[in-house]
């Protein structure tokens, strides 16, 4: 369960097809044969690494050692002590898992209810879409740090209060991404094709225009996980979240700021690997996105045949689609 | 005379060739792999090059060549293109900045490609006016007027105040013409101007054209896949095929007599509009990029193919007076007589498989079809003509329940009631025995799916039988159209345009339909492979007994198959009745305007014959 396979993970569980798998692991591996990809995937595997096998290594994230804010390398460990006299290292260790379980739920949630609602407005189009997509535009009207924190406050703090929160203001940018996606393929001819043998709409969406939603699902997934994270250490930040006297990143940067000038990397160590973290899913995102685009479906045919020559289709750079697509500009 | 002197230039007292193109070689960067090799040809001002080949053949990467360009992932390797003085090759990127529009313009095969959308026509042509020198400002306008006039456009405020989108694709791609010779350069490339617009818009492009050139005495190169149009525009055509010209020659003489086995192939696959005939087609396809063969690229496809064609690529000789040719066993002169084969007759039929009564349509409350009667016989192929806009393709969806705002009568078979205008209303038996195909072979199937996935789709819904059993069902329907079972496991993005219109004919047949609604499905494709589907239909429609509606706006086409056609004007029929009735003696003026539009490839035949 780590942060780089709850991306797949989410997408076939909604389409339960065979050939996904396989053009799943095209995209992955079409992404991971650019520098991009390889950087993004380094940086989330070391960050999601130490987030999970940090736990296993960690001594007791609340055990003191000296007073506030011990230098590092003295006896608070390598890191220093925090504010109260804790270890930054150890909490730094067990202080991240939490933060990116609660964003891939949030996640895996925003995509599911986003991808509903999106391809079901777009499919329908006429009042349904209307309706959904009005809803949406209000949801994203509301600033979504500001919306955690009210449903926080009223409800109170709970970790699947979060999860919720998270997910529902991440839904709706799925949402349009993937309206604006499942209404190109809606019209496409084999979808009408479908549709004029009188096969119930659901069956259509369910077999032909989410699958062929992959790219979007994936470059979103990986997307929407960058933002959730950010947006479930915010909230820890400012008390919402995660707990003290637990450990958590967002957490530990706000309680430890005061004493910036004494022990830098109490808010350092956990904001960099939060930054990190973020950096390498965005890019990894980024990499699917265009590893899609040099091996893109329809288009010229001499193109298409440009790269499905075997030399030219799976080699290294996309001399790509695009190259075949651009007319003379 | 002016291909003769092609690769000695201007030798004695003959007028240098305006253009002159020598070894141009384009590959991809990174690999190397060669797309374009050793392309030499020189036209002359006021004459106009015809450069025809099928898709992949390399032609569009020679058109933009000569504007010293290169699509992204491409390299020009070697090569010169010279236009009056300028060495197009040789400028650095200012310069080949401003001899574009000047020296050399472009038109591209999408007109809205050409045009900005965001502004009005009037900026954009006086853009392009003043993109190479001041103009005096009195004399802008002026200037705007005769530029839409040359291309027989009113120059009115209305157009000048018009975007791209408000105004016709041939309207569009009269305005990138215009703009194209706004600097009256000295080479003007067209990439397949005409490709998508009706024979009416499009006789009247070609026309444009080839007024133009003359009048500015401009040299052209005219890219295209049809080989009709070449016919009429072109002074000399020159054959391309994987990267390499195969033929050239002055274009009467190349029809008349070809030489090369491909353009033998190319001719003969085309339909006629006179006669039907049984059309020739060219099995397999291109060779890809970096596969090409030793030795003659065309050899694994050619009749006449020699163990020494693979020993190397052969050199462009002159094998006849002024016709180049790239092949060591040339077909004789004398030997191409036309083969036609004829049509088999079909036995009559009194029983109609669909019968369309007193059918109504519209959009939204625009109505766009009126009063459409139409029978289709059991075994027999009806014809639906129109330009765009006419509303074939509405009559088309209506049919199978795609469209369903329409009233009168559609009645299937022996039926007695009428089917219901939503395919969602109609019964499961209904729905299976008319199977419609679409235009676009690219769209039409599912790429997330392999191709025999996609052909058990509407099995899967019309029955319930085991899945080995759908398998083998769907494996014999791509037997049928000649797609062998090593097609069934590939995903169709690695198909060409016909394998994959016959994986979407498979898919029709699958269900066993008796009616096959088949929308402009041979428009996409080159014309060999058009030749191969065509005759794959025929062969279905006399052993399954198959009907067909075959929509379609080429009349050549629907003189090869079908036996009873329509001619659809502005949603209204104008005229209707036998294929040889109709095309033999057409009654309408539309219909009598249609024939005499379409480009003809016996016209410039004829004439050659003649001279």
């Amino acid at each position: 369960m780590s942060a780089d396979a709850t991306t797949p993970d989410v997408v076939p569980t909604k389409a339960p097809r065979a050939s996904l798998g396989g053009r799943a692991g095209r995209l992955l591996r079409g992404a991971l044969r650019t520098r991009r990809g390889q950087i993004g995937l380094l940086l989330t595997l070391i960050v999601v690494g130490i987030a999970f096998l940090g736990p296993l290594f960690a001594g007791s994230p609340t055990a003191l050692h000296g007073g506030p804010f011990e230098a590092p390398g003295g006896v608070a460990g390598p890191l220093g002590g925090d504010s109260l006299g804790r270890s930054v290292l150890d909490r730094v260790l067990d202080g991240g898992w939490r933060i990116l379980l609660i964003s891939a739920a949030a996640t895996a949630m925003a995509i599911v209810l986003g991808s509903i609602a999106g391809v079901v407005a777009a499919y329908r189009g006429g009042f349904a879409d209307t309706l959904i997509m009005r809803t949406v535009d209000v949801l994203l009207g509301i600033p979504s740090l500001v919306f955690v924190l009210m449903l926080l406050s009223v409800i109170g703090s709970h970790a699947w209060l979060v999860i919720v929160g998270v997910g529902l203001t991440q839904a709706p940018q799925v949402a349009r991404v993937l309206r604006a996606a499942a209404q190109d393929v809606s019209e496409r001819d084999y979808v009408k094709a479908v549709a004029a043998w009188g096969v119930p709409p659901r069956t259509v969406i369910r077999r032909h225009v989410i699958p062929s939603l992959l790219t979007p699902l994936m470059v979103e997934s990986a997307l929407r996980l960058s933002f959730s994270i950010i947006l479930v250490a915010s909230l820890s930040f400012l008390g919402l979240g995660t707990q003290p006297p637990t450990a958590d990143w967002g957490v530990m940067i706000n309680e430890n700021r005061v004493g910036l000038a004494q022990n830098v990397w109490g808010v350092l160590a956990p904001a960099i690997l939060l930054a990190t973290l973020a950096v390498g899913t965005n890019m990894f995102s980024d990499a699917i996105a265009r590893a899609n685009l040099s091996a893109g479906s329809a288009g010229d045919p001499t193109l298409q045949m440009a790269l499905t020559s075997s030399n030219v289709a799976e080699g290294d750079e996309p001399v790509g689609l695009d190259a075949i697509d651009e007319g003379p500009g | 005379m002016s291909a003769e002197n092609g690769t000695a230039p201007a030798a004695g007292g003959a007028r240098r060739p305006e253009v002159e193109v020598t070894d141009l070689a384009v590959r991809i960067a990174r690999t190397g792999v060669p797309i374009v090799e050793g392309v030499s040809f020189s036209i002359e001002a006021g004459r106009t090059l015809g450069l025809v080949g099928e898709s992949g053949s390399g032609k569009s990467t020679v058109a933009v060549g000569l504007l010293g360009y290169a699509r992204r992932g491409l390299e020009i390797a070697a090569g010169t293109v010279r236009i009056g003085d300028t060495d197009i090759l040789a400028l650095d990127p200012k310069g080949l900045r401003s001899a574009r529009g000047r020296i050399v313009s472009y038109v591209p095969q999408d007109p809205a490609a050409g045009l900005n959308p965001a502004h009005r026509l009037g900026p954009q042509l006086r853009e392009a006016i003043t993109a190479h020198g001041d103009v005096p400002k009195g004399e802008l306008d002026g200037r705007v007027n005769d530029l839409l006039e040359s291309v027989n456009l009113p120059a009115t405020k209305k157009i000048l105040r018009s975007y791209p989108h408000q105004i016709s694709g041939g309207q569009q791609q009269r305005i990138a013409i215009a703009i194209a010779f706004a600097c009256r350069p000295r080479l003007i490339v067209l990439d397949e101007p005409t490709t998508g617009l009706d024979v009416t818009t499009q006789r009247h492009i070609l026309a444009t054209i080839d007024e133009l050139a003359s009048v500015h005495d401009a040299a052209a190169v005219y890219v295209s896949h049809d080989l009709a149009a070449v016919a009429e525009v072109a002074t000399d055509t020159a054959v391309m095929y994987a990267g390499r010209i195969v033929e050239r020659a002055p274009t009467a003489r190349l029809f008349a007599a070809p030489r090369h086995p491909y353009t033998v192939g190319l001719i003969a696959s085309a339909p006629s509009a006179e006669k039907a005939h049984r059309l020739l087609g060219i099995e397999g396809h291109p060779p890809r990029p970096g596969s090409w063969p030793d030795g003659c690229a065309y050899a694994d496809r050619c009749p006449r193919a020699l163990p020494d064609c693979r020993a190397g690529v052969p050199k462009l000789l002159e094998e006849s007076p002024g016709q180049l040719v790239r092949c060591i066993n040339p077909v004789p002169i004398d030997a191409t007589t036309e083969i036609v084969l004829d049509v088999p007759t079909l036995p009559t039929s009194q029983e109609m498989a669909l019968s369309v009564r007193g059918l109504v349509a519209d959009y939204s409350g625009t109505p766009v079809l009126h009063d459409i009667q139409l029978d289709v016989p059991r075994g027999k192929v009806t014809a639906v003509v129109g330009e765009s806009g006419s509303g074939k393709t509405t009559l088309a969806r209506c049919l199978v329940g795609l469209h369903s705002s329409w009233q009168g009568e559609v009645l299937l078979g022996t039926d007695s009631t009428s089917l219901a205008p939503g395919a969602s209303e109609r019964s499961s038996d209904q729905l299976r025995e008319m199977q419609y195909i679409f235009q676009n072979p690219f769209g039409s199937l599912n790429p997330t799916m392999t191709v025999v996935e996609n052909v058990e789709e509407p099995l899967r819904h019309f029955e319930r039988i085991s899945r080995a059993e759908r398998r083998a069902r769907a494996i014999a329907a791509l037997e049928t159209v000649s797609l062998g079972a090593q097609f069934a496991d590939t995903m169709p993005g690695r198909m060409s345009g016909g394998e994959r219109q016959r994986a979407a004919v498979a898919r029709g047949l699958v269900v066993e339909p008796s009616v096959l609604v088949c929308d402009e499905i041979t428009s996409a494709l080159d014309v060999s492979v058009q030749a191969l589907l065509v005759e794959q239909l025929r062969d279905l429609q006399i052993e399954r007994n198959l009907s067909m509606v075959f929509i379609t706006h080429n009349l050549a086409v629907v003189r090869s198959i079908a036996q009873n056609m329509i001619v659809l004007q502005q949603g209204r029929i104008v005229e209707q009745g036998t294929v040889d009735a109709v095309l033999g003696n057409p009654q309408h003026p539309y219909t009598r305007q249609l024939l005499e539009d379409l480009p003809r490839l016996e016209a410039r035949a004829g004439s050659s014959q003649a001279a």
